[in-house]
């Protein structure tokens, strides 16, 4: 089993380091517009939009680092995001994996 | 496909949650029980590949963005509920980390993303693979019928319940005080986006890493046997 996860983190530092294509796209998502496109969109932006868009404040917002270009930021967002899922996921292991074995 | 916070009224991300919350419970409890094999650690593998499907935009018809997601091709390799696991820690690392996705819209996220998706996409596969080995072209047909119809079963539904909001949610001269866009103009653009480029894209990733697994990795698919055996036993 160890050998498979290797193998299958090696695919996907290749598919991290390959990111950045997904910055070549131009425009938003549907429906996931800031309220400053959305004032351009539709001439006004929603109070429901004013007051809850900015609740939260993400830390790598649009998976940009600060003081990194897009490309750059990007692919260390790709890198963090790998580093925090097997993470969390090798952290349930050990509690759950280890409790079921004793 | 991530809703931001602010475009679903609050009372909306309530009804999500509490629809999406006690299917992530039973999730973590079918997962657990089979933790036996090890699937944990391969769980965070796809749900780090979810998230880095999802960095890739492709254009779209009408000037916006679609991506894949890979919730179906987890359910097929890992299992339905893995899947939902594995999707659903993807968003929930997109939104706190990344501000992709709203954490009042988190619960319908995941209900579209993370539920819908691999469920349905799960089940469809399940009905045109029947029992076909892994690697055989039924299978890999019926993943990609299956995966097709999985993101675009979440797109219409996201296309929904921000569609429904202008309806619901309005000031007294009827301006949206959510999302603007009825449902006449919300559910078309989702599904445009998702039928015509994006669910082809998860087509092409389900395949793909499918027959990847397939070379590189069959005990994977040796272990979900092993685990399909168990569970009917």
């Amino acid at each position: 089993m160890k050998k498979t996860l290797l193998k299958l983190f090696i695919f996907l530092v290749a598919i991290a380091i390959l990111t950045p294509l997904g910055l070549l796209a131009e425009g938003d998502a549907w429906g996931e517009w800031s309220a400053d496109t959305l004032q351009k969109l539709v001439g006004f932006v929603p109070e429901g939009i004013k007051k809850f868009s900015s609740l939260w404040n993400a830390p790598f917002s649009d998976y940009s680092i600060k003081g990194l270009n897009d490309t750059a930021g990007y692919i260390l967002s790709a890198f963090l995001g790998i580093i925090l899922l097997v993470g969390v996921f090798y952290l349930l292991d050990l509690v759950f994996f280890k409790k079921k074995a004793q | 496909m991530h809703i931001p916070d602010g475009y679903l009224s609050p009372q909306t991300c309530g009804v999500m949650y509490a629809i999406s919350l006690p299917v992530l419970a039973y999730a973590s409890k079918k997962v657990i029980k089979n933790t036996s094999n090890r699937t944990l650690p391969l769980l965070g593998i796809f749900s780090a590949f979810s998230f880095l499907v999802m960095m890739f935009n492709v254009p779209v018809p009408g000037g916006t963005t679609a991506h894949g997601i890979g919730g179906t091709l987890i359910a097929i390799v890992l299992g339905p509920w893995e899947a939902v696991l594995a999707v659903s820690m993807a968003l929930f690392i997109q939104a706190v980390f990344f501000g992709d996705g709203g954490i009042l819209a988190y619960g319908a996220n995941v209900f579209n993303m993370a539920i819908v998706l691999p469920l349905v996409g799960y089940g469809v596969y399940k009905l045109i693979s029947k029992d076909a080995p892994f690697g055989s072209k039924r299978q890999l047909i019926a993943a990609a019928i299956g995966s097709y119809v999985g993101i675009n079963a979440a797109a219409l539904l996201d296309g929904i319940e921000l569609g429904i909001q202008p309806l619901l949610y309005h000031t007294a001269n009827g301006t949206p005080l959510y999302c603007p866009y009825p449902l006449s103009q919300a559910v078309p653009a989702m599904m445009l986006a998702h039928l015509t480029i994006a669910g082809f894209v998860e087509v092409v990733i389900t395949v793909g890493v499918l027959a990847f697994v397939y070379k590189y990795a069959p005990e994977i698919f040796a272990l979900r046997e092993g685990l399909n055996e168990k569970n009917t036993a």
